[in-house]
């Protein structure tokens, strides 16, 4: 019996050493993993604090009142962002409206009123899919259908519209799963009570979805702020001396600007394109910067 | 004496699964009735088919007559919305709206149409009162009402539902998400409220159902086992499977 049981505990010793070797590797690789991770997040705010700082250099110093006020002009001294800048205002002064109604509705009808159906779930597949193709595709549907079926022209409507189509998707995606994180809980409290599902959409699940519809939108308009490609398509111009002051009008906006001016041989038209990167920049992250404040605000209020 | 709900020959399917087999009940008004039964038995099932809550689901196939009051509410004519403003439901889960304790009571009659301040007012707090939160809750209406403790939401989930005067009040397992004292609270309350309502309460806590309620029916499997006086059917059985199930030996 002693024999038996000092070879047990012999055995379990052994064991416990390549436990021990085994506990140290992992701990090793636990840690590896973290920095690992770090490294990855770092990566990412390293390079954007880079061109960040390198844009600021080059175009801070063109950045004056008369930045803001002169048109483009081939003297870059005279150059300024005014036509882009109201243009870019003016595009998404068509696109936001049209796309939070469009949208919301949209994932209203899907999340709400649509039976889980082959046909619903075809449609909410086809929409994830748009939200992925390329902007020029719908550069080019913009200018054949809006531009020229519907003459429209080159114009601040029908750029608007086509904006509106490229970041509708997104805007659906969003605001569908915002309105699908209403607890049903409470819709079923409304009904139960006698209220009809327009109501219980009224008062109990826009305004539990609305601070993730708000973000949604926010965000797809941001994207749209920054795009170029289908606006060259539909034939956005990149020399304007004016601001428009309807929606017929011919228009440019900021990237658009900033493309020509990069484009341009002369050195100092790239520090003009870095100052309305520096705009295009503060555009963004203002409305960012509402979208968070918007959120933190309703969601305090929904606790 | 008045009978509240007539349940005449009630059969649900699921799709294909049949989740309610024959059902024939009574119910008499200002009573409180007990729905026992093991899990999956359908008595909550059922408790939906009285404010056709199941209607909200897809694939739910009905036959049969309910009759709240005397009507029978799956004719094509009955207005879904104003059945369910007389039978009113509180669920597992108190779920009060991410609103204040003010606006979630007044929240039904808003829907029905009440716009009167000073009528809202009176409603609010004779629905706080009728469900013994307004000395809790009075200087404090405005507040959010999910920053209550569980157990006054589940109160202000049952005010919410009296403040549109419902005839019948259906709660779904109300206290099994509370604590004692709490559930305490809300028995004592039940038992006042049948001055007024009738109460069909689906509970697991037979204990509960034998405290508080005047008649108990037992379900099974989709079926109505046995439906008697609470006394008579938790001392004196008259079916093999009740007995069983009363004593613990399954379920």
């Amino acid at each position: 019996m002693k024999l038996e049981d000092a070879l047990n505990l012999s055995t379990q010793l052994e064991k416990r050493k390549v436990n021990h070797a085994s506990v140290s590797w992992r701990r090793w690789k636990n840690r590896l993993a973290y920095l690992l991770f770090l490294l990855a997040t770092l990566s990412g705010v390293v390079l954007l604090g880079v061109l960040i700082f390198d844009v600021i250099s080059t175009g801070w110093k063109w950045l004056s009142p008369d930045f803001f006020h002169n048109f483009a002009s081939r003297l870059p001294d005279r150059s300024g962002i005014k036509a882009a800048l109201w243009g870019s205002i003016w595009v998404m002064a068509v696109t936001a409206p049209l796309t939070f109604v469009l949208g919301v509705a949209t994932a209203i009808y899907l999340e709400e009123y649509a039976k889980k159906s082959w046909w619903s779930r075809f449609i909410q597949l086809n929409i994830s899919n748009l939200a992925g193709v390329p902007s020029i595709v719908y550069g080019i549907l913009g200018l054949t259908l809006f531009v020229r079926q519907l003459a429209l022209g080159e114009s601040v409507l029908a750029g608007g519209l086509t904006m509106t189509l490229l970041i509708l998707p997104i805007v659906i995606v969003a605001s569908r799963e915002a309105i699908a994180s209403v607890p049903a809980s409470l819709k079923y409290a409304s009904r139960a009570m006698g209220a009809t599902r327009w109501q219980t959409i009224q008062k109990v699940v826009l305004p539990y979805a609305f601070p993730g519809i708000l973000t949604g939108n926010i965000l797809a308009i941001s994207r749209a702020v920054g795009e170029t490609a289908p606006l060259i398509m539909i034939g956005a111009v990149t020399y304007i001396a004016f601001t428009p002051s309807s929606v017929m009008d011919a228009f440019t906006v900021l990237p658009i600007q900033i493309y020509s001016w990069i484009s341009m041989p002369q050195e100092v038209f790239h520090e003009l394109a870095a100052a309305g990167i520096i705009v295009l920049l503060a555009f963004l992250l203002t409305m960012n910067g509402i979208a968070v404040y918007l959120r933190n605000r309703f969601q305090r209020k929904l606790r | 004496m008045q009978l509240a709900v007539e349940v005449d020959h009630l059969n649900l399917y699921y799709g294909e699964t049949q989740a309610l087999k024959d059902i024939s009940l009574e119910m008499e008004e200002r009573k409180v009735i007990s729905l026992i039964g093991p899990s999956g038995c359908g008595k909550s099932t059922f408790l939906r088919t009285l404010n056709r809550m199941n209607d909200l689901i897809n694939g739910v196939r009905i036959s049969g007559t309910v009759r709240i009051h005397g009507e029978d509410i799956y004719q094509r004519e009955v207005d879904v919305e104003m059945l369910r403003k007389r039978v009113g439901m509180v669920f597992q889960a108190p779920n009060p709206f991410p609103k204040s304790i003010y606006d979630n009571v007044a929240y039904g009659p808003r829907i029905h149409g009440i716009k009167n301040k000073s009528q809202l007012d009176e409603i609010v707090e004779k629905s706080l009162r009728d469900a013994a939160l307004w000395d809790e809750v009075k200087d404090r209406l405005k507040e959010r009402a999910t920053g209550l403790s569980g157990g006054q939401q589940q109160r202000l989930c049952i005010a919410r539902a009296l403040a549109v005067e419902p005839e019948v009040v259906l709660m779904d397992e109300p206290t099994s998400a509370l604590d004692p004292v709490s559930t305490g609270k809300i028995e004592e309350l039940i038992v006042e409220l049948k001055e007024k309502y009738t109460i069909v309460i689906v509970t697991h806590n037979m204990q509960q159902a034998a405290r508080i309620s005047d008649k108990t029916a037992f379900f099974l499997s989709g079926e109505l086992i046995e439906y008697d006086e609470t006394e008579k059917l938790f001392s004196n059985p008259s079916r093999k499977q009740t007995e069983d199930y009363i004593t613990g030996r399954f379920g």
